[in-house]
């Protein structure tokens, strides 16, 4: 046989073989194609001065116009800012408590008072935003909110705290609340990593005469460092991107200038008021430089530790 | 001496208490306070009367006891339709999302399949870049399905996540099992259905638990998506509710209201959040291992 047949001959035995394979994948692939490649297309828009009766095809092409006029709004500007200060302050608080929680959970001797624990722990990951954000606005309002009233009765505070109605109390609020509903779900990953550690480095450092202080400082956390370091990484590479959950909704008009972050700016100006192709624009600002951090960080942790995500 | 040591390994056994532990033992309580406090506080809200929670003088147990709140929300029946409509969308997102899942996952696991980096890379592209929110909502009214239960199952159906955690754990299957059956003459779909399945179904139920709460708890897409009443889920009536009383709270907190009409919904407010995380919090507790199990799956390198 030549080599031309046998070529040929194995291309059609390859379809014949998996044609099943691609069958199931049809399906999947149909899907991604029409909910998430055909939106990427959509993205074209964002350059366009977008008419949405006469469509992507009919709409006048206007350059980086709606990037100029988007960057030139004050509105723009603020939600950025309070997309990466919100960032910045929920890594800088919620980034290491779950780690000295995970460290506790560890050296707890009493199996069954630590299941029960994780078990509450985890519990807040599994509410909805709404959920939590009803929560949050009756237990911090003012005199009726058990907080204020607690302190109130106690003497500590003389007026109420205006937890979710000025600027930079509404700031700690949206952190407390971050840090409260994500730090005992954080810990699984801590866990999973320090049980992976060799029994015999504590025994050695036991013999050595480390006390469990000296243990934790000089074995547990050398032993997690990489885990730590790359779940910093990537959450540095997550700094442009904050979801629309929880600033939607523990957010209020009067803090709108503490509160407004990117994804809340481009759902008011896109879906509410309609402004498809200057909402498009921020999105597509948003993900590109999103992109291009993600990369960044999945590239410097590859550095330090052999893995990406992936 | 030989005998020495072993009492003393019995004492330590009877009083495994150090001090270090006691420690460790009442911090972590106040953790686990800090977490179930709120809950607390929601719930002895929801049972206080109006004049009690308006005082201030409700913190963990109930004021005045009253279920007047219950009695609102249980007479009425938008609430219950939206339960019902939050149940069937999750179940029915739950298993499309769960076959879409595995039909993509199962060929990618086959390293005979030609094209088989292509489309892994096709699937991991979208974790990296989207549309965002604008061109999917355009793409959602282009397809027909604003306002329409579709686009509270569609959009969202495949999580890529899931599909990598589910290819590393078939992968991770011993491939001499599915090199018999196509010796027995079986071909893909049965090797699927017979032993890929059924010998994955500790991780097929952990990543439909990651799919139904994920739809039970959403709420931007309804929020997006739908604009009449029948169509609303729990989560984004609940968001209703609250938002109402929360325009209340802003204006008496800017004291331009009486306090009166803020109280009506405190409780009935409260009452509705614990109404909405009940169904959560039974099922919670026995199934939270697999969660548990679903993170550090994903965890694993691909």
């Amino acid at each position: 046989m030549t080599a031309i047949g046998r070529k040929k001959r194995k291309k059609e035995s390859w379809i014949r073989r998996d044609w099943r394979l691609y069958l199931m994948l049809a399906i999947p692939v149909a899907w991604y194609l029409i909910f998430c490649y055909k939106p990427m297309t959509g993205l074209v828009i964002a350059f366009q001065k977008y008419n949405i009766f006469k469509g992507i095809a009919g709409s006048q092409w206007v350059g980086l116009e709606n990037f100029r006029f988007v960057f030139g709004m004050r509105d723009f500007g603020i939600a950025l800012r309070n997309t990466l200060v919100l960032n910045f302050l929920d890594l800088l608080f919620g980034f290491p408590v779950p780690i000295i929680l995970a460290i506790m959970l560890n050296e707890m001797r009493t199996p069954k008072i630590k299941r029960v624990t994780q078990t509450m722990l985890y519990l807040p990951h599994f509410l909805s935003w709404v959920i939590i954000g009803g929560m949050v606005l009756e237990i911090f309002a003012p005199t009726s909110g058990v907080i204020n009233a607690t302190l109130l009765r106690l003497g500590l505070i003389e007026q109420n705290i205006p937890f979710l109605t000025d600027g930079n109390a509404w700031r700690f609020t949206y952190v407390l609340v971050g840090v409260w509903q994500s730090m005992g779900w954080g810990t699984i990953l801590y866990l999973a990593a320090i049980t992976g550690l060799d029994m015999n480095l504590f025994e050695a450092a036991r013999i050595d005469g480390a006390n469990k202080m000296q243990q934790i400082w000089h074995v547990t956390l050398p032993g997690i460092r990489s885990t730590i370091v790359v779940l910093l990484i990537m959450n540095v590479g997550r700094m442009m991107s904050i979801g629309f959950d929880r600033p939607f909704i523990i957010g209020n008009t009067v803090v709108q200038d503490a509160c407004d972050v990117i994804s809340t700016f481009v759902y008011r100006a896109g879906i509410k008021n309609n402004q498809f192709a200057r909402a498009t624009a921020i999105g597509l600002f948003q993900s590109v430089v999103g992109l291009v951090l993600i990369t960044a960080a999945n590239f410097t942790s590859r550095l330090f530790d052999e893995q990406g995500i992936w | 001496m030989n005998a020495q040591p072993r009492p003393a390994m019995a004492a330590e056994k009877k009083k495994p208490l150090g001090k270090g532990q006691i420690v460790l033992i009442v911090v972590m309580c106040l953790f686990v306070l800090i977490c179930t406090l709120p809950f607390i506080n929601v719930i002895a809200v929801s049972l206080s009367s109006k004049s009690a929670i308006l005082r201030g003088a409700v913190s963990f147990w109930p004021v005045e006891f009253t279920t007047k709140a219950y009695d609102v929300i249980f007479s009425d029946k938008s609430m219950f339709r939206s339960l019902l409509f939050t149940i069937e969308i999750t179940v029915i997102y739950t298993v499309l999302a769960m076959a879409l899942t595995i039909l993509m996952a199962f060929p990618l696991t086959m390293k005979r399949l030609h094209g088989r980096k292509f489309f892994m890379m096709f699937v991991v592209f979208t974790m990296y870049f989207s549309g965002g929110t604008i061109p999917i909502y355009l793409n959602i009214k282009e397809l027909g399905l604003l306002d329409n239960m579709w686009s509270l199952i569609l959009p969202g159906l495949v999580s890529t996540f899931n599909v990598i955690i589910l290819r590393n754990f078939f992968s991770g299957l011993p491939y001499e099992l599915n090199e018999a059956a196509y010796i027995d003459g079986a071909n893909d779909f049965q090797v699927l259905l017979q032993i890929y399945l059924p010998l994955s179904f500790s991780s097929l139920a952990t990543l439909s638990l990651f799919y139904a709460v994920g739809k039970w708890n959403s709420f931007s897409d309804a929020l997006y998506y739908i604009t009449s009443r029948d169509l609303q889920p729990l989560q984004l009536k609940l968001y209703n509710l609250i938002k109402g009383s929360q325009a209340v709270e802003v204006t008496v907190a800017e004291g331009n209201a009486n306090d009166l009409s803020a109280s009506v919904s405190e409780s009935i407010e409260s009452a509705t959040i614990i109404f909405a995380t009940l169904p959560i919090l039974v099922v919670y507790p026995f199934v939270q291992r697999y969660f548990v199990a679903g993170v550090t799956m994903g965890a694993v390198k691909g």
